[in-house]
């Protein structure tokens, strides 16, 4: 019995903990700044979305909203096209040759980003592809593409070789054996990566600050950064523009709790 | 048993295909096409990471600033000066260092214990689970600023609450006070992410078999003694990844350092990723190509170290 209160005391604590910041948060975003300082807690006067037409007009977060749907959609999609075809073929590729070719890209996720970041972006530079949002979405790529293939192709070896066999016996190619029967099987595990990649892109902000000084293109995250040097101490802005940013992300958690716990687990099992 | 028998033949086929004889049957298992598909993520792996990776050895041992086109080959002297003459560089270490400690420990504990309490599956504990993990998908400025006003030292809500219920002597400066603000931040850290790895704890601990409990209730174990003798061990694998990943984590908390201690951070603040940045901005290229070879290295030597620990500490209990 002491346990168990115990117990629901530690939970509610930790509960209070974690909802009270964001409460404070959601109506805070419909307060003054002098409302919020004197009382935090209490609820809005008036649901009138005063701050979110500021932060969507004055603070261009609209164009950066558009910018990183259209980046993280495309980021998402070709991280995982490319990833899937990689982990089959890997998964596939018998002895050492497999082995290796995986070892080799997987290596990657033993490299922080900083550590490549720079040549990367004289790279980018002399290709023309900074302030370009297609140079975004390749790097988004190419920092996500180790993680990825790790994922998928730890489950596509899962996949019993005689799955794949069948195909052969029927003379069907590889292409064909992917199409009909690896991709269809691996459906689940790709939206889990699809997620992940979804938290991780959409979220980002190194490559954003490093690749990205035109206003027109940046991401959401690199704006809400901006926003600080701009609104200081103007939180009601601030917690608007936290808002904004993180409406699409909360919606497809409620709605793809599951995707998004086997998604952010198997990303970071990854030891 | 049987997989590894099958994929000894072509290994051995491998070795002898000289033959066009042999070749042709390892290309019957192994159809061309099947090389194709790794194909377009090595290209670019190759061209946009591999490469860049190898060049930051070659910019390291240079004082390229980034627009030059003559620059000189400085040997060791970025490395010698990162070990021996960098304030800034070392306060970014140990801060870096103070910041995973206390995250390591506070997550990892505090994860665990969300875990024991929520790990069966009744209607109340998977909704708690829900809620704790959320934080964990929120963008790190996001998180950086909701704590931004959580510490506020004039308006901020943990003050106001301290002020409100009578405790004004415990009310600080919180990222103001040099010497632990990063300390704060690691706190905001644990925040967003120990439901994520609560996570991982809660499958952990619910492949436990029930009779293990029972058996040690039967031989008149305490709660503390079964947790200590029955759960302990068991979960030991997921506990290696929980620390592998928070320590991956805590080297990583870029995007919270800039949210938090504004770009460039205030040197209380700085960590070893900004510090990098930070170079970069400053159009120190070769150096701070330098300071990311010693960071790689750093994340490389914990992560081993780390390893031998947990097998260590695995094979004692």
């Amino acid at each position: 019995m002491a346990a168990s209160l115990t117990r629901r005391l530690v939970l509610g604590i930790y509960a209070a903990i974690i909802v009270v910041p964001l409460v404070v948060v959601v109506a805070g975003s419909f307060k003054t700044t002098q409302q919020l300082f004197r009382s935090p807690f209490g609820l809005p006067s008036s649901l009138a979305p005063t701050n979110y037409r500021t932060v969507l007009t004055d603070a261009s977060m609209s164009t950066a909203f558009v910018n990183s749907v259209i980046v993280t959609g495309a980021a998402v999609a070709l991280t995982l096209a490319i990833g899937s075809l990689a982990s089959y073929g890997l998964a596939r590729i018998p002895g050492w040759r497999g082995w290796v070719l995986y070892g080799f890209l997987v290596l990657g996720m033993a490299v922080p980003a900083q550590s490549n970041m720079i040549p990367q972006y004289v790279l980018f530079q002399n290709l023309g592809l900074l302030d370009s949002r297609v140079g975004l979405i390749l790097i988004e790529i190419v920092a996500a593409l180790p993680v990825a293939v790790f994922i998928l192709t730890g489950f596509m070896r899962t996949l019993p070789r005689e799955l794949f066999e069948a195909g052969l016996v029927d003379g069907a190619g590889p292409w064909r054996t992917y199409r009909s029967i690896a991709l269809p099987v691996s459906l689940p595990s790709l939206a889990a990566t699809a997620i992940f990649l979804f938290v991780i892109q959409w979220n980002d902000l190194l490559y954003p600050l490093l690749f990205i000084h035109d206003p027109t293109k940046t991401t959401l995250p690199l704006a809400l950064l901006n926003f600080q040097g701009e609104f200081l101490t103007n939180y009601p802005l601030l917690f608007t523009g936290v808002i904004v940013a993180s409406t699409p992300l909360v919606i497809a958690y409620v709605l793809l709790q599951r995707y998004f716990v086997a998604g952010m687990t198997a990303g970071s099992v990854k030891g | 048993m049987t997989e590894t028998l099958q994929e000894r033949s072509p290994r051995v086929g491998d070795g002898e295909a000289r033959t066009g004889r042999r070749r042709r049957s390892a290309a019957a298992r192994t159809h061309p096409g099947l090389w194709l598909f790794p194909l377009p993520a090595l290209v670019l792996y190759v061209v946009f990471f591999a490469g860049p990776t190898i060049q930051a050895f070659q910019y390291s041992i240079t004082d390229w600033d980034g627009f030059s086109a003559a620059y000189q080959n400085v040997g060791a002297t970025n490395f010698e000066n990162i070990a021996t003459n960098d304030d800034l560089f070392l306060g970014a270490a140990t801060n870096n260092l103070k910041f995973l400690l206390v995250v390591v420990i506070a997550q990892t504990v505090l994860s665990l214990l969300l875990a024991v309490l929520l790990q069966r599956n009744s209607r109340s504990s998977t909704t708690l689970r829900a809620l704790f993990f959320l934080p964990a998908i929120l963008s790190s400025v996001s998180v950086a600023f909701v704590w931004k006003f959580m510490y506020d030292p004039n308006f901020g809500l943990i003050n106001q609450v301290l002020g409100g219920i009578g405790l004004d002597g415990l009310k600080s400066s919180f990222l103001g006070n040099a010497s632990t603000a990063i300390y704060w931040v690691a706190l905001t850290q644990v925040w967003a992410h120990a439901g994520q790895l609560m996570v991982i704890f809660v499958a952990g601990l619910q492949q436990i078999p029930e009779e293990l409990y029972e058996s040690a209730a039967l031989d008149g174990a305490s709660q503390w003694q079964r947790f200590r003798f029955v759960t302990w061990p068991l979960i030991a694998p997921a506990t290696a990844i929980v620390v592998a990943y928070t320590t991956i984590q805590s080297f990583k908390a870029f995007d919270l350092i800039l949210g938090l201690g504004g770009n460039p951070p205030k040197g209380s603040l700085d960590i070893l990723s900004t510090r990098i940045y930070t170079t970069f901005t400053n159009s120190r290229f070769g150096y701070a190509a330098a300071e990311s070879i010693v960071f790689m290295v750093i994340i490389a030597l914990v992560s081993f170290l780390q390893r031998r620990a947990v097998r260590l500490t695995q094979h004692g209990v």
